[in-house]
Formats: structure tokens, sequence, C-alpha cells
């Protein structure tokens, strides 16, 4: 029985994640401002770091994730560049 | 120490002394010539030391392999006639050294000097010594380019450049002649081996690819020993300095040339192509350049001409196809290596000492110089012929030889009689010009100089060289015979002459002619003396196109062709370049597809999983949205490129590979922060209102051309992907990788291991890459409109400056103060997280890249947060270092395993206890790895910071508080 929820739950986080990815997506390209795509990006990571980790449990196997940890300890480096970015104008000072 | 292993010894420490004498400090003038000096010296004692075990026809032979695979071995070999030359090459080098010691200037670089001078005499040992004609090749070429290197030593000159140009492209030429020559002899044989090539002289002149053959290989050696029509470039040779005329004139270069002759004299003389060919060459050499001689007023353009003649009859007498002649020849090569080498010197402190070499102004130097004069004056008169000097015995030779040629045309025996008398007398005037015009008559009062003798030390090599001509003369028996003999039987073996080197063979006709020549010339000097003196430089009478027609060729080829060609053929504009590659390319792969059948297997779409899908849709989309804005909002393309990246690496993931999700993840990282950096610096997008009709269909066109080509990528991927496998190497690495490479991460193993010297090339190119960005942006000059702060930050300035209590620059930190903590709590995080990727990459995803990329990333990461000047007031990374370390790394652990007799880069696993730990497995590769990891970080940080530093950089000088950490300009 728990078996058979875990394999649903994980489907189903799965295929929301996909929508929640896609979601940032769209707002990656429509914007309107630059703000708005930065979190978007943000976003798309933290998804797809999600993602990897419900995949991983469905696959049963810990090699997925060390992709989930990376993005989670550096994945946001992007998100800080950009918003360095804009905030200044440059990244390195 | 063995004959043969001294043979490679000698070889290389010429090589050897040119590394060191490069590296050593511009103003060790002393420091350099001991060096040199003593290792010519040990050279030319480990020749010596030879001198018995070639006597008497023996021959020390070396083999190495040098690419087994082909049949090629480095082969050495020394024979009687290599061991002459050998005796001197290292043996005038050695006085070459010490004569240059004195003769260069303090200004001079004079590592450079010694460097090439010692590599030269490395490169014309291989010449001499190489038991293999295609090792001979290689290194008559590399003398063609270090004589280009010695000739264009004083390359603030046009006469040095274009000198040293003509020399290489004349002598590079024919180096290739020469190739080609000996491919044909070698296909002729069977093999390249000069041992078996010199025993295969008959099979060799009877075959029908004979004369092609002969013809390369003396267009090769007539080239390199300028003999007629290939005379011109040797006089322009001169505005090298003098030590290395000096060599270049006696002892080697255009010595490589009769040397080949006379190496080859066995297998390729005795037929009658032979003999018109070098005969003829030989013979108009002779006359010519000694004609040529004549009229000279430069000191060193008389010496140049003097060695053309001397080198045309060298060729002359091993063209003659007898025995006798080639004895002569070969005498007369060593005759002339020492009696013109005194006088290129005695011309070079000439030259020192008045500081002029115009025989015009030069005149009574006896009186000055009395010692240098009368070395001079012995000198020439060997190169006269004078009896009693060595020169005199080979013109008596080439006399009787003269004599007694038969050829089936008597009208041309009698003509080279002739020629040879006309050729005496012409000597005879230009030796006398040379000794009776400097160093007779009333003393010059105009001379740039006043001339002094010059240091005891730099008359020594000409004392001796003298010394060696009078006592060959005197006494030949005793002096020289015994090492001619040697020389000569290396050459003609069993079919050495009887011949006699005696001074006196009584009242003989070659006597007569030899006595007639000279009396001839001072008479014939005494009539023209005056005539001489006042002509303008350059002989009456001839003129010579060779050097015209190299002029006009060469103007030709890279000027009046080339121009054309690079009209048509050529655009500066990288759309127009990456259109016409674009377009090529799927001409191509359409041509060679055409008909190929692309039905798809049926596809399972329910395999497919909807979490999937959708991060694909996403991908897509935002890939799509990044190529369409990269024109117009540069930012936001580069988001959605990190959007289309993230897609790409969960894709991985799905897929089972982790390690190049993981290498993507932080690939897309580094790229966004590198991206970031680069945008700043970017121009402003040119804001045209309109574009015409003509931009629009252009954009059209390729935007259709852009469409074709990734439809028609992505098309072939996935019909390759669709379709099942073939057997490939794949199934070996899996089977190998824990059994012999030692660690359960395939993808690793490959890299470190199976393909460790791939990765070594990469690695390296990654290095150069770094080093390029760097060099190019330490001169990077921004683009005036963003020279300037950015917008944000003269905002930020000017809202401090509004209000008193802040002082400017102080709301950055408040704003990121929150940031900054959390990050810099992550940086031993990171760190941690690198090394762990690194450590356990053998087994496990990983490995020393992507820990080399996660350790980057998070130093950018303290950069960011911190400024360049907080961290680097901290911890300076000096990147340059990292890349150094890592390559040695890498390098050290493949030539490791040579330690252990194994092939380069062999990998060794084993387990090893540490304490507390337990038994780990650890294989070398690991330390390969370690190579890989600093290297990455290096280059990595060394790309990022470099355009990070710009932003400083261009700062500075506008009113910005002087830095308190000082710029890091080596990072």
């Amino acid at each position: 029985m728990s078996q058979l929820i875990l394999t649903w739950s994980v489907a189903i986080a799965q295929l929301m994640l996909g929508v929640s990815i896609c979601c940032a997506a769209l707002r990656l390209m429509r914007g309107p401002r630059a703000q708005d795509r930065i979190l978007a990006l943000d976003t798309f990571y933290v998804n797809a770091m999600l993602l990897l980790l419900a995949f991983g449990m469905q696959s049963g196997q810990t090699v997925y994730f060390e992709v989930a940890l990376g993005i989670a300890l550096l994945g946001f480096v992007s998100t800080v560049a950009l918003a360095k970015f804009l905030m200044r104008g440059e990244v390195i000072e | 120490m063995t004959a043969a292993t001294s043979l490679i010894t000698l070889i290389a420490l010429p090589f050897l002394g040119s590394v060191i004498a490069a590296f050593l400090p511009s103003n060790a003038r002393n420091r350099e010539a001991w060096v040199a000096g003593a290792l010519a010296l040990g050279a030319l004692a480990i020749v010596i030391s030879l001198h018995s075990a070639v006597a008497d026809g023996g021959v020390v032979r070396l083999q190495l392999p040098w690419v087994p695979l082909l049949g090629l071995e480095f082969s050495l070999r020394m024979d009687g006639f290599a061991w002459m030359f050998a005796l001197l090459i290292t043996g005038i080098g050695f006085l070459v050294v010490l004569y240059a010691r004195y003769y260069m200037s303090p200004e001079d670089p004079v590592p450079r000097f010694f460097s090439f001078l010692l590599a030269f005499m490395g490169a014309m040992l291989g010449v001499v010594l190489s038991g293999n004609l295609i090792q001979l090749a290689f290194f008559w070429e590399l003398t063609s380019l270090f004589s280009f290197l010695l000739i264009g030593y004083w390359h603030h000159t046009g006469a040095a450049r274009d000198g040293a140009r003509m020399a290489l492209i004349i002598t590079g030429t024919g180096g290739l002649a020469l190739l080609g020559g000996i491919l044909v002899l070698g296909h002729i044989v069977g093999s390249y081996e000069l041992d078996v090539v010199l025993a295969a002289g008959d099979a060799i002149r009877a075959h029908p690819l004979y004369l092609p053959a002969l013809l390369l290989i003396l267009l090769g050696a007539f080239t390199k020993s300028a003999q007629f029509p290939f005379q011109f470039w040797l006089p322009d040779a001169m505005a090298a300095p003098t030590p290395v005329s000096a060599y270049l004139h006696s002892a080697t270069m255009v010595k490589a040339g009769v040397f080949l002759l006379a190496r080859l004299w066995p297998v390729l003389s005795g037929t009658q192509e032979w003999f018109w060919l070098v005969t003829a060459a030989g013979l108009s050499t002779l006359v010519l350049g000694a004609y040529l001689a004549m009229f000279q007023q430069d000191l060193k353009g008389l010496l140049a001409y003097s060695t053309i003649s001397h080198l045309g009859l060298i060729t002359l007498l091993l063209g003659m196809n007898t025995p006798i002649a080639a004895v002569a020849g070969i005498f007369h090569i060593m005759n002339h290596a020492t009696f013109k080498a005194s006088l290129f010197m005695a011309a070079g402190i000439i030259d020192h000492e008045t500081g002029t070499r115009d025989m015009r102004r030069l005149r009574g130097l006896r009186k000055a110089l009395p010692i240098t004069a009368t070395l001079a004056i012995v000198a020439s008169a060997a190169m006269a012929g004078v009896p009693l000097m060595n020169g005199f015995l080979s013109k008596e030779m080439f006399y009787t030889e003269a004599l007694h040629t038969t050829t089936p045309f008597p009208l041309l025996g009698e003509l080279l009689t002739y020629a040879a008398v006309v050729w005496g007398i012409f000597s005879v005037i230009y030796s006398l010009r040379f000794i009776h015009g400097v160093f007779f008559g009333p003393p010059a009062d105009d001379l740039p100089r006043e001339p002094h003798e010059p240091p005891r030390w730099m008359r020594f090599p000409i004392e001796l060289l003298v010394l060696a001509c009078l006592l060959v003369g005197v006494i030949p028996g005793r002096t020289i015979e015994p090492y001619l003999h040697t020389a000569v039987q290396g050459v003609l073996g069993e079919a050495t002459p009887e011949y006699s080197l005696a001074v006196w063979h009584g009242f003989t006709l070659p006597l007569m002619m030899s006595l007639g020549a000279m009396f001839g010339g001072i008479a014939l000097y005494a009539t023209l003396r005056r005539f001489l003196l006042n002509r303008v430089d350059g002989p009456p009478l001839v003129r010579l196109v060779g050097r015209r027609i190299f002029e006009r060729t060469l103007v030709f080829l890279s000027w009046r062709l080339a121009r054309p060609l690079e009209a048509r053929l050529f655009t500066w504009r990288l759309q127009r370049q990456l259109l016409i590659m674009v377009v090529v390319t799927l001409l191509v792969a359409t041509a060679v597809l055409w008909g190929t059948d692309f039905s798809l297997p049926p596809i399972d779409w329910s395999a497919i999983s909807p979490g999937l899908a959708l991060v694909w849709l996403a991908g897509m989309a935002c890939a799509i949205g990044a190529a369409y804005m990269a024109k117009f909002h540069r930012l936001a393309a580069l988001i959605l490129l990190g959007g289309a990246g993230l897609a790409t690496c969960v894709t991985f993931v799905w897929f089972s590979a982790p390690d190049l999700a993981l290498t993507q993840l932080m690939v897309e990282i580094a790229t966004t922060v590198l991206l970031l950096l680069g945008l700043r610096w970017l121009p402003r997008r040119i804001k045209d209102a309109r574009s015409t009709v003509r931009e629009r269909s252009r954009r059209l066109r390729d935007l259709v051309i852009a469409c074709v080509a990734g439809g028609g990528l992505g098309g072939l991927a996935f019909l390759v992907m669709t379709r099942p496998l073939p057997d490939s190497i794949a199934r070996f690495f899996v089977e190998r990788a824990y059994s012999e490479g030692g660690g359960t991460n395939i993808v690793n193993v490959i890299l470190v291991d199976f393909r460790g010297f791939d990765t070594f090339g990469e690695i390296t190119v990654l290095g150069i890459v770094a080093l390029t960005v760097y060099a190019l942006l330490r001169r990077f000059r921004p683009a005036p409109e963003s020279i300037q702060r950015p917008k944000q930050q003269r905002l930020a300035a000017a809202h401090d400056d509004a209000h008193a209590a802040r002082p400017r620059g102080d709301s950055i930190p408040q704003h990121m103060l929150v940031p900054s903590v959390i990050m810099r709590l992550m940086f031993p995080a990171a760190g941690a997280l690198a090394i762990y990727l690194f450590l356990r990459g053998h087994n496990m995803p990983g490995g020393g890249f992507v820990g080399g990329l996660t350790l980057a990333i998070a130093i950018i990461l303290q950069y960011m947060t911190g400024g360049t000047r907080w961290f680097e007031a901290r911890w300076r990374i000096n990147a340059v270092r990292w890349i150094a370390l890592g390559l040695l790394c890498a390098a050290a652990t493949g030539l490791g395993s040579w330690l252990f007799g194994h092939p380069f880069l062999t990998s060794h696993t084993r387990y090893i206890e540490i304490p507390l730990l337990g038994a780990l497995p650890f294989a070398s590769a690991l330390l390969f790895d370690v190579g890989v990891f600093l290297l990455v970080v290096g280059a990595t940080a060394l790309l990022l910071l470099a355009l990070a530093h710009q932003s400083i950089r261009s700062h500075r000088g506008q009113g910005v508080p002087a830095p308190t950490v000082s710029r890091k300009e080596k990072s």
C-alpha cells in the first residue's frame, strides 16, 4: 500500500514540478522586467532540483542526488550574479 | 663510455648547451662563452676519442627506436668521413666560440647568439652522423633553420633580414627537394638506412628512377653548397656576424652540400648523368665565383665569392667520377675549412679594429696589425695555392686530375685544363687583393677607428688554423695523411686508390700550370690594380640574373598572386565567413546523405515521462527565446540561455549520465557569470529606427539557413539515437574500467586512464586558451561609452554624496550585508563539495574537471559578494601558477610510469593502508586528476578574473581613492 502511495505521489510530484517549470519558463520569456526573468530562472533552478530529487526517489539510486546537491549549493550563483549585475551594473567590482 | 654512447652524447651536447645558453642572463657574456666553449670542447674531445674506432675503415653505429611502427629508427653512424666532418664541426666550432667571445659587442644579446650557434652545431653534427637518410634530411632542414636565425641575428638591419630570408628559402626549398630525392632513393633500395643504401650502388644506378632521384638530391646539395645557379644567397648571408660567417663558410652549412655529394658518391657517381650535371655545376661555379671575387670591394664579399669558387672546385672534383679526384675533393674540404675560417676571422678583426671592410679605404694595415697581417697573409697564400701551403697540395691534385680526366669529348678535357688555369689566375688575383691591398702600401689615415692588435685570445683561433695550414702544407705525410686516409676510406672503402701527398713531385706539368697561374696572376694584378680599386662594388661584363629571378618570384608569389587571391577569396566579415561555412557544410551533408533511408523505428510514446516532457518543453521554449532575444535584449537572452542549459542538465540526469549533468551544471553557472562579466563591456546596440528591404531579406535568408542547418543537425542526432547502437568500443571500456583502470566510474577512467593522453592534450589547450585570453585582455581598450561607471553605481554614489553622514561607497556593503555573510558561510561547504567530487571521481560521478569547476565557482562567488579588493586582500590566487602546477603534475604522473618501465601515462592501482580510514583504493590516475583539477581551477579563475579586473583598471585615475590592495598584474 505504502509502495503504491509513494509511486503515485512521486509521479504526481514530477508532473506538478514539470508544470511549475513550464510556468517559470513562461515568466522567463515574457518578463516583462529583468527582475521577473531572474526570479523565474531561480524558480526554474529550485524546481529542477526538486524534480531531480523526485526522480532519484523513483529510481531508488542516490547517484542522482548529487546533481541536486550541486544545484542546491551552487545553483543560486547565477541568480546572485544576475542580481548583482542589475544592482551595480557589474558582477565583480 | 662505449663508442656508441659517445655518439649520442656527441649529438646531445650542443643541443643541451643551446638550452642552457638560452636561459642565461643576457649580460653574462663570459658565462655564455664558458658554457658554449666547454661544451664544444667536450664534443671535440669525444670526436678525438672516437678516432681509434673509425680508423682503418671501422664504423660506429647506434640505433634507437624512433617510430617503430613505420620501421624508422633513430640511427647514428660514424665512419671515417663522418669523423673528419665531426672533427671540423666541433674543432672549428670551438674556435669560433672563442673568437665570438671577443668579437661580439656587449650590447649584443649573446645568449641568443650562443644558443643558436650551439644548436646549429648540433644540427650539423646530426647531418654528418645520421645513419638514416630521412633523419639526415631532418637535420639538414634544421641547419637551414638555425642558419636562418644566425644570419638574421642582427635583425634590426634590413640586410640581415633579407639575407636570412633568402638563405632560408633557397636552402629550405633545396632541402625539400632532397627529401623527395631521398624518398625516391628509399623506394629504389627498400630502406633508408645508410648502410643498406651504400651497399646498393649498382641497383640504384641501373634503376629507371635513378635520374629523378639524382636530380632531386643534386638540387638539395647545390642549393646548400651555393653552386651555380643558386650561388647568390651566400654573399647575402654576409650580413651575419663574422664568427657565424666563418663557421658557415668553413666547416658547416655550405659544406653540408658537398658532404652529401661525397656521402652518396659511391652509389650515385660513375654515370654519365652524374658526370655532366655535377661537373658542369662545379666548373661554372669554380670560374664564376673566382671571377666575381676579384671585383668585390667588401672584404667579406671577396671571401664569400671565393668560398663559392672553392666549393665549385670540390663539386667538380667529386663530379669527375674517378676515386682519386674524390680523394682530392675530400682533401680540399679539409684544407678549405682551415684557411677560410682563419681568413674570415682575420677579416672580422680588421672590421672590428678599423670599423670598415671596404677595400678601397683599407691599406697599409701591416704596421698597425703586424701579427694579424702575417697570419692573414699566410692564410691567403693557402687560398691562392702557394707552394708549402695546404691549398697547394689539393690544387696540385686538381690540376693532375684535370689533365688526366677522360671524357667522351677530348675538347672538354682541354676546356677543363684551361678553366683550371684561369681559375688559378683569378684566385691569385683576389688573394693578392686581400694581401697587398689591405696590408701593404702607405697607412690609411681616414679609417673610422685607429686600429690596434686585437686581444691575445681573439687571435688565437687564427694562429691555430694558420699553423695547421702550414704544417699540412710542409709535412703532409706526418700530419694529415692518416686522417685523410681515414676519411677517404669512409667514402670509398675498398676502392680507395693509391695517392701521394708529397710536396715535391718533380717538374711536372701540374707544377708548371701552378707556377704559370701564379705568375700570370701576379702580372695581371699589377696591371689591373688601379682598375680594381676604383671600381664600384660588383663585376663587369657579367650580370647575374639568379638573384633577380628569385626576387621577382617572391614578389609574384607574395604580392601579385596573393593580393588578388585575398581580395577574391577572403572576407573580414565574420557573418559572411560563418555563412559560407554553414552553407558548405549543409551542401556536403546533403550530398553525402542523399538517398539514405530515413525511416524511423516505431517510437513508444508512453515511455516518455510527463515530467521530463514538460522540462523539455520549457527548455526548447527557452532556447528559441534566447535566439530571438539575442539581438534585442542581451540580458534576457542570457537568462533564457540559463533555462535551456538547465533543461539539458535535467535531461542528462534522466538518461543516466550524472557525470555529464554535473559538468553541464557547473559549466552553465560559470558561463553565465563569464557572459555577465563581458556584457558590461559590450558596445551599445545601434538603435536603427527601421531596416531596409535589403537588410530584412538578408535576415530572412539567414533565418532560413539557420533553421535548415539546426533542424538538420537535430534530425540527424535523433536518427542516430533511435537506431540500435553498433557494437562499438564502448564494450571494451565497460569491461576493462575496473580490471585495468582501477575505477568503477567508466567516464572518469576513460578520461584519466584509457584516454589520458587526449585529456592531457585537452588540459594543455585549456591552459593555452586561458593564457591567451589573459594576454589579450591585458591590452583591452573598452569602447568609450562603456569606460565610465555603470549608471547604477553613479546613482548610488550620488545618493551617498547627498547624505552627509554617509561616506561615499558605504551603501553597497550595507546592501550586500546579509547575502555576503551567507555566501561566505557557503564557501567551506562549496569547497568541501569540490574536494568530495574530485576525490571520489574515479569510482562515482565526479572527477578533477567537475571538482575544479566547482572550486572556481566558489571562489568567483566570493569575488562577487566581497569585491576584488576584499578578496585579494585575503587570498591572492596566482592562477598562472595553478595552471603550471596542474600541467606539471599531470605530466609528472605520466612520466612517472616510465620509471617503472611502462609507456607514458600507464595507470597503477593498489590499496593503501591509511590510519583511521583503513584500506583505501588508490590509483596513480588520481595524481593525474589532481593535475586536471588544479589546471581547471587556474584556467577558470584566470579567465573570469581577467575580465573582472577590467572594472578596477578602468576606474583608476577617475578620482577613485587609490586601492588599498595593489591590483594584481600577474594573477
